[in-house]
């Protein structure tokens, strides 16, 4: 701590805050206990007169470090802005007189509660700097779009017209992907009745006519390295020749791969040429041009087509897709339509017809007006025959097991995503192996997925591995609920197909989306600022070399792929990659992680400063360690709505749960609390965690210290970890009143002095 | 088998669908239907029919002809029009219902023995003979419906109603012999003549 810290504190007593605290006391504990220089009450902090008190503290050079007794900190953001002052604020609004009963009864609980958080905002900002920042220098704002199909020409036009350069990198010899394969489209625009041309030439033309557009065909990347506003990215070209160059972003529109319906013999494919999927189906429309379409057998006019819905998909089966591929029932109503169109009848068979989208419905509607059959029906087998097909199907209208003669069978398959590189997998090997378990043993609980080979696609230099994680059945993990285009590697923001199973208009919505994202990250990058969720924030972790054991813990549990390691094996932070969760901090052994405004100490300190009542009180203390996206905002929500809790509990808001470091909840033990609650995001493969991972890494963790618990002959209830979200307002009151009944049953800690 | 519904049957052997779409009253919402069931769970007939509306209209696409058309099922619907209004697809539910019924009469299909079908000949001779529903005749009629025997219990049974009746003035019991119809029953039945003609004619186009 250097001198020139000058230290404030700025009580308020406004909104019942006088009414129901004693503000002297707690004058006197922010000045006694706190050591704050500078201590000043007023009864309406948030309004200009109050701020400008504050201010002329700064400007006089009074104060340089502010804690702020007041609401939440999530409240009055605007008012409370000093630039670069580190502040620290004790909760007393939300925290403390709103979720605490009025009465005499209360008051003195109320008032602990109250002197208590000032305590530890003072504790707080003792260790708080502001955050400097780390901008990029030289950042390059040019957008890399990988992928030249309806998503990647999207997002490469959308971020053109956004003022940026953009180069495509396009794997095949044209651009158009999947889409200029297709004669038409699912219709994007009211009545919805009719398939409409597919746009693909137009999107081509608009490229070529954009000046900010360069497009490299036969072209991939083979080494990406660096972080947003620096990448750098080597493209290889057919011909072997390699180029380096620097891109400030990469948006990841690598789409799909038809599924290979080799692996439905059952529904006829292979065994019969007249069995097809819906690419091939759209291929003899194109040969059949306007004509009667042909089988490809024999060439005869195909006069019955039968479309089999959720061919392969929507399947418990091995080596079936788990997941419905949203578009095909939309597909097969379309090709239908052509089929009808060239003087075949058509019908779909289905067992759930699904139509998202605008178009859906109407789409259906004219499916069924042109003469389609629509029958509800799942398909068993598919025979062929001497001259025809035999299609054998259960009805589920009819309940029962009956079957149609076709000339052309349809099957609608699945879309299987190109994200690369499965890099946890190859993790999960790499570690069985280092464990001596025979790699790829029987048994294994492995989910019934897809194999087709794969090649990496952005061969990331990154320690983590050579492409973004996926999250399940191969798709890029994206945060589905908030933040849908976030990759897990900051500045690579995977769009259409890549990132879940969807139709050519989502594509492009998704596509524009994460323009944006890669414009978001390439001026973040320049101003050192975080992209996303913490858009803005400007502290970022660095450690202490000395300290450090080279343990590799914060590289491996870094959800974000932010850490790479140098040349001696110390960790190498690349700040604009981090996403400022501080799941390193949390995960370091010997705590050398910190940021400027948050660290091991900022958090240790408050909960040590903290008055532990002695035993003979009865009065329990337990510290609630919040996730500040759901968790923290509930608690503050429970009290805007008069939940009342028990006073017993201190609070501390956290960025992530993964962010908290075992020897917060040892201290807290050993300091005489009486139990440690956690609460973070749900975790799991339907995660709502922000930072993906540090919800599940911390309950990890902390599974782990029930051994801990043990050899301290302390009960497992005195610590737990809970799944909240932010709706959870009246839960989580109930949580806390309920885990004090816990603590009265298992009777307070012994180890308080 | 009537020779009317001979030669439709060579005609739609593969298509019964078309069949029901160009000869039955609505019948081209048949393929509409999504198969959500709502009309099924809306009858309040719907437990006691063999094949409820929704079945019915899949029979009809599978190409259950002969199932379809001699099926007692939708002659059992009351005309509640519950279905009708709750079909998220609105189709005429009701009334393709009735437009079955009446082409599996016109080809002969109808089951013989089933009471709402009796019914509905003796309420369209009775009406259509003299232009007003003669309605003491017409409860007479479907007295001995079923039979002389069961007429006469039917009628004893219901003896005490038609009294208060007599006394309410609600019915007149020389109507029976004195029924009036309407002015120019000649005129009526010129019109229904040419109805009638009108379907024929339509229906025997699709003859092969
Ligand atoms: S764990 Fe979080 S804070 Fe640490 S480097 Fe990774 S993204 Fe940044
Ligand atoms: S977790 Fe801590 S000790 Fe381990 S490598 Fe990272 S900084 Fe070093
Ligand atoms: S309610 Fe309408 S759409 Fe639904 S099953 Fe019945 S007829 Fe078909
Ligand atoms: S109108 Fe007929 S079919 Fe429809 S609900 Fe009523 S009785 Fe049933």
């Amino acid at each position: 701590m250097s001198d020139d810290k000058k230290y404030g504190a700025y009580i308020c007593t406004g909104c019942g805050l006088g009414e129901r605290l004693d503000s002297t006391a707690q004058t006197n504990v922010a000045s006694r206990d706190g050591k704050m220089g500078v201590v000043r009450e007023h009864g309406f902090l948030c309004n200009a007169e109050g701020v400008q008190l504050i201010r002329d503290d700064l400007a006089s050079g009074e104060v340089s470090h502010v804690v702020i007794a007041a609401c939440s900190r999530r409240a009055k953001t605007e008012a409370f802005a000093f630039d670069d002052v580190a502040m620290a604020r004790a909760n007393l609004r939300e925290g403390v007189i709103w979720s605490q009963p009025d009465g005499d009864e209360a008051r003195e609980t109320t008032q602990e509660m109250a002197e208590d958080y000032v305590r530890m905002a003072c504790a707080e900002i003792k260790f708080m700097a502001t955050p400097q920042g780390d901008p990029v220098s030289d950042t390059s704002r040019r957008i890399l779009v990988v992928g030249g199909g309806v998503s990647g020409m999207t997002s490469a036009l959308e971020t053109a017209r956004a003022g940026y350069d953009v180069t495509i990198v396009e794997k095949s010899a044209t651009l158009g992907g999947h889409a200029a394969t297709l004669q038409t489209r699912i219709p994007q625009q009211a009545p919805y009745r009719e398939p409409e041309p597919s746009g693909v030439d137009e999107l081509i033309a608009a490229i070529e006519a954009e000046a900010r557009i360069e497009v490299r065909l036969n072209a991939a990347l083979t080494s990406t390295d660096g972080a947003p506003g620096r990448f750098e990215v080597e493209i290889g070209t057919e011909s072997g020749s390699t180029a380096s160059e620097r891109f400030g972003a990469i948006v990841m529109a690598t789409g799909y791969t038809d599924y290979d319906m080799a692996n439905l013999p059952e529904l006829g494919a292979g065994k019969s040429p007249d069995v097809v999927d819906q690419a091939g189906f759209e291929a003899l429309v194109k040969a059949a041009d306007g004509g009667p379409i042909q089988c490809p057998t024999n060439g005869r006019e195909a006069k019955h087509v039968v479309f089999v819905q959720c061919a392969g998909q929507r399947s418990d089966q091995e080596g079936h897709l788990p997941y419905c591929s949203g578009h095909c029932c939309l597909t097969s109503i379309r090709q239908a339509m052509h089929a009808q169109e060239a003087g075949a009848s058509a019908t779909v068979l289905f067992s759930d017809l699904r139509t998202p989208g605008a178009a859906g419905e109407d789409f259906y509607r004219a499916g069924q007006e042109c003469g389609v059959t629509f029958c509800k029906g799942t398909v068993s087998e598919v025979l062929p025959g001497d001259d025809d097909l035999e299609v054998r199907y259960n009805d589920l209208i009819l309940d029962e097991q009956t079957s149609l003669r076709a000339d052309l069978v349809v099957l609608a398959t699945g879309m299987v995503p190109n994200s690369g590189v499965d890099i946890d997998t190859i993790a999960a090997e790499e570690n069985e192996e280092a464990d001596g378990v025979a790699a790829g043993a029987e048994g294994t609980a492995q989910e019934n997925t897809v194999t087709i080979p794969v090649e990496s696609i952005l061969n990331l230099k990154y320690r983590q591995g050579p492409d973004v994680p996926q999250l399940k059945h191969g798709f890029a993990d994206s945060h589905f609920i908030c933040f849908p285009y976030e990759s897990r590697r900051t500045g690579i923001y995977p769009t259409g197909p890549v990132r879940r199973p969807m139709d050519m208009q989502q594509a492009q919505e998704d596509a524009t989306g994460a323009a944006l994202k890669a414009i978001q990250a390439v001026e973040g990058a320049a101003l050192g600022r975080a992209a996303h969720p913490r858009s803005g924030d400007l502290s970022f972790p660095s450690f202490r070399k000395e300290g450090c054991t080279q343990c590799k813990r914060c590289t491996v549990e870094c959800p974000f792929g932010a850490i790479d390691e140098d040349e001696q094996s110390y960790p190498l932070f690349n700040s604009s990659r981090c996403r400022r969760c501080g799941t390193c901090m949390g995960a370091c052994p010997v705590r050398v992680i910190s940021f400027e405004n948050y660290s091991v100490e900022t958090v240790g300190q408050q909960l040590k400063i903290v008055e532990i009542p002695d035993e003979f009180e009865e009065k329990p203390r337990v510290l609630i360690l919040a996730c500040e996206n759901d968790a923290y905002p509930a608690l503050d929500m429970a009290g805007m709505t008069g939940q009342h809790y028990s006073p017993y509990v201190r609070i501390i808001p956290v960025r992530c749960l993964g962010s908290v470091n075992l020897i917060w909840v040892t201290d807290a033990l050993n300091n005489g609390y009486d139990g440690v609650l956690l609460m973070g995001c749900k975790k799991g493969d339907n995660y709502q965690c922000h930072f993906v991972k540090g919800s599940e890494l911390a309950h990890e963790r902390i599974s782990k210290v029930d051994e801990t618990l043990k050899t301290l002959s302390l009960e497992p209830e005195r610590v737990l970890t809970h799944e909240v979200a932010i709706t959870d307002i009246q839960r989580i009151p109930e949580i806390i009143n309920d885990y004090m009944k816990t603590i009265e049953k298992i009777g307070l800690s012994p180890f308080k002095f | 088998m009537s020779d009317m519904n001979a030669a439709t049957v060579t005609r739609y052997r593969d298509d019964f669908l078309k069949e029901v779409e160009a000869n039955v009253e609505e019948g081209d919402w048949v393929k509409m239907c999504m198969q959500c069931g709502v009309c099924s769970g809306s009858c309040p007939l719907g437990p006691h029919w063999e094949h409820p509306p929704q079945e019915l209209f899949m029979m009809i696409r599978a190409n259950k002809r002969e199932e379809v058309l001699s099926s007692a099922s939708m002659w059992y619907c009351t005309s509640c029009y519950n279905c009708l209004v709750r079909c998220p697809r609105e189709v005429p539910i009701t009334h393709i219902m009735h437009g079955l019924a009446h082409y599996a009469e016109r080809l002969g299909l109808a089951p013989k023995e089933l009471p709402t079908r009796k019914f509905s000949k003796i309420f369209w001779k009775n009406l259509s003979s003299s232009g007003h529903a003669n309605e003491t005749s017409l409860a007479l009629k479907l007295y001995f419906m079923n039979g002389f025997g069961e007429g006469i219990k039917k009628a004893i049974e219901m003896l005490p109603v038609g009294l208060g009746m007599l006394r309410a003035k609600r019915m007149n019991p020389f109507g029976l012999f004195a029924h009036k119809g309407c002015t120019d029953k000649k005129g009526l039945n010129a019109i229904l003549d040419k109805a009638r003609e009108i379907e024929l004619a339509k229906a025997a186009k699709y003859q092969a």
